[in-house]
């Protein structure tokens, strides 16, 4: 399995929970509901597990809750009572009923950490941009990209330091069949510095007359 | 792979050769691509609803939303919908219509209280694969497509006022005059300004600047400027952000041209220029910065000013802002620096030749942009292919100027109603060919059922003045 920091949440997982998933072989970490309300603790972690327990529509409220302003995958931990609970629960990316079986486990976490592009990050301090699922975040939290911005952030963190003219941009970003010209480039920079925030903003210097640099 | 897209594409690049059907490929790669980045953002952000925006003859935003496992039908057929019911779009033996959402404006919507609601603009098609003449999108485009086979693109830096009040009901009422807001110290207003700029910037539409207006609760935020057909876009996006914010508070923004008598009305203020690539065909060394063709395109819009004020001002309320004594022009003519020209020529920064732009000043906020933009970029375009001369700016105050003077200088008034600006409109090739013929035809239509309902109307303005005395 892929090394994947896997956030669990309640921090006292029931008793055949804390067994599967040891015979599963997966490394967990216990978060409390204090982390969970940060969005930056969640930041490091590949997925979290919640398990409804006693306390299903609770904690389902907790998980719809980090849904809003997180990326992460959640996996939900279920008896069958709650399953009808589930059909239309957009927040949860996938769940597991018990009985658990360690390998099915296995098996499920394995697929969301790869499914959810793992290796396919970019960074920059604090900026991700995951290339398997085209999302950017900062900080942790996501950042909404269109489509020609996400590729001119995805080029300037492929080519970091180097200073890039318009024409330049224009040729290896947008490609040959676009006809909007130089000053798109321009505007689209001014979008993103806008999306990343102010105090990120200056990670794209201007380079009068020239054109841009990242990093 | 998408059918209707394919379709269009055989129209458009019928002819042949290498280079059409490396481009073709190009672009339908280029549409698979983008599809996919909407498809798996939906995916990853649990996006529950899709909204597909599009936009009627006379500029109201319409939406069909859609659910994420209707998507990708979408980006492959179109969304087939009934184009009678649209405003400028029925044709009695054609109704059915297909929306094909454009992925490159996918933007999540950042004000829904619940999350996960996204939007994206639609290009309209009939149903054979026709891009459909009636949608302002597409008269856009074809404009632009003219311009840019002449080798230009045309930019827009528009600014938009509009107006705050206590509730949408016929008198209105303002937030920071009257007492509304008395306890308030600050200007309560700034903060719902503050709220709509952050949700602009967030949907990836950068705010240049905002103030306060002239007029009590009169509220201005210009935007930056971008490809005419995003502003377009953005500035779709921008009124209902605003109207949206309003909603919030419990207010009423508005953006109806002239809602208060003795005030300014609210302008959309048009920030024009032509790019040749990376450089600015309005600016040229010497010659206080601008160049032949800029003079060329400004001759162009006071040339066509009368005829296509309609366009840009097409509701029988524009015309009480076009009045004597306030911001608005009503003469066109040409100054730098003279507020009440139709088209000035802001003063650049130094070293910035980049920004020489043309400012139109008579459009109101309330206009449909898609049309706006493309009747002024024709009229430009014009002047330049016609290359007519720049005529002499005009410094001195042309109010003050008999009629006779003012014809001298070849100063015409701006039409001084919608049914002055309509018979103007319908003389002129130019605008009949940059609308098309059925936006053109089911415009006047329209627009002259408006103008017979008003004369219809008896004012308040009759009944205060006649009744005590006649």
């Amino acid at each position: 399995m892929k090394t994947a920091v896997i956030a669990l949440y309640p921090p006292e997982p029931s008793a055949h929970l804390e067994e599967a998933i040891a015979l599963s072989g997966v490394s967990v970490d216990l978060v409390g509901e204090e982390e969970l309300e940060k969005v930056e603790a969640l930041s490091p972690m590949s997925l979290l597990i919640i398990e409804l327990g006693d306390q299903p529509l609770r904690r389902l409220r907790i998980l719809r809750r980090i849904a809003e302003d997180s990326m992460i995958p959640i996996l939900v931990v279920a008896v069958p009572d709650h399953i009808a609970a589930l059909e239309s629960e957009r927040a949860i990316t996938d769940f597991i009923v018990e009985p658990l079986s360690p390998s099915e486990l296995r098996t499920r976490i394995g697929r969301l950490v790869s499914e959810r592009g793992g290796g396919d990050v970019l960074a920059h301090r604090d900026l991700q941009l995951n290339t398997a699922t085209y999302q950017a975040s900062v900080a942790g939290s996501p950042v909404d990209l269109t489509y020609m911005e996400y590729e001119l952030l995805r080029f300037f963190l492929e080519n970091p330091g180097r200073v890039w003219s318009r024409e330049q941009l224009l040729a290896k970003v947008w490609g040959y069949e676009y006809f909007g010209g130089a000053r798109t480039v321009d505007v689209h920079v001014r979008r993103l510095r806008s999306k990343l925030g102010e105090e990120r903003s200056a990670w794209i210097t201007t380079i009068r007359s020239v054109g841009y640099r990242f990093g | 792979m998408n059918s209707v897209l394919q379709i269009r594409l055989q129209r458009e690049y019928r002819s042949d050769s290498s280079f059409r059907s490396a481009t073709v490929t190009a672009v339908d790669a280029n549409y698979a691509k983008q599809s996919e980045f909407v498809l798996q953002t939906v995916a990853t952000r649990r996006i529950r609803f899709v909204r597909l925006w599009f936009t009627d003859v006379q500029g109201f935003l319409k939406s069909v939303a859609i659910s994420p496992a209707e998507l990708e039908t979408a980006f492959e057929e179109g969304m087939t919908f009934d184009g009678s019911s649209i405003d400028g779009y029925a044709r009695l033996h054609e109704a059915d219509m297909v929306a094909r959402p454009d992925p490159t404006t996918f933007q999540i919507l950042p004000w829904r209280e619940q999350h996960g609601v996204a939007r994206m603009f639609c290009d309209i098609y009939t149903p054979d694969g026709t891009p459909f003449d009636g949608d302002p999108r597409y008269v856009l485009r074809r404009n632009l497509r003219d311009a840019a086979d002449l080798g230009y693109t045309f930019y827009v830096g528009p600014e938009l006022e509009y107006f705050y009040f206590a509730d949408a009901g016929p008198e209105p009422k303002v937030l920071d005059k009257g007492g509304y807001f008395d306890l308030t110290p600050l200007d309560i207003a700034q903060e719902y300004r503050r709220e709509t700029i952050d949700h602009l910037e967030r949907l990836g539409i950068p705010v240049e600047q905002s103030h306060h207006e002239v007029a009590p609760s009169q509220h201005e935020i210009g935007l930056r400027y971008d490809d005419a057909l995003t502003v377009a876009d953005n500035v779709m996006t921008y009124r209902l952000v605003v109207k949206e914010v309003a909603l919030q508070h419990g207010i009423h923004a508005t953006f109806m041209p002239k809602p208060l008598e003795d005030h300014d009305g609210s302008g959309f203020h048009l920030h024009l220029s032509l790019f040749d690539g990376e450089n600015n065909a309005f600016y040229e060394e010497g010659s206080n910065g601008l160049s032949k063709l800029g003079g060329a395109f400004i001759a162009g819009l006071l040339h066509h000013a009368p005829a296509l004020t309609a366009v840009t001002n097409q509701w029988v309320n524009s015309y009480k802002r076009l009045v004597e004594g306030f911001e608005a022009p009503i003469y066109g003519f040409w100054a730098r620096n003279n507020q009440s020209a139709l088209v000035r020529v802001p003063t650049t920064k130094r070293g910035k030749p980049s920004s020489t732009r043309v400012e139109y000043r008579s459009p109101d906020a309330a206009a449909n942009p898609y049309l706006a933009f493309s009747v002024l970029l024709a009229a430009g375009l014009d002047g330049i292919r016609q290359n007519l001369d720049l005529p002499p700016e005009v410094g001195t105050n042309v109010f003050e100027m008999s009629s006779a003077e003012r014809a001298e200088l070849g100063i015409r008034r701006l039409p001084q109603t919608l049914s002055h600006a309509l018979d103007e409109l319908e003389q002129s090739i130019l605008v009949r060919n940059a609308l098309g013929e059925h936006v053109f035809d089911w415009f006047i239509r329209n627009k002259r059922v408006e103008w017979s309902r008003y004369q219809h109307h008896v004012s308040r303005f009759e009944l205060e003045t006649y009744l005590p005395i006649l």
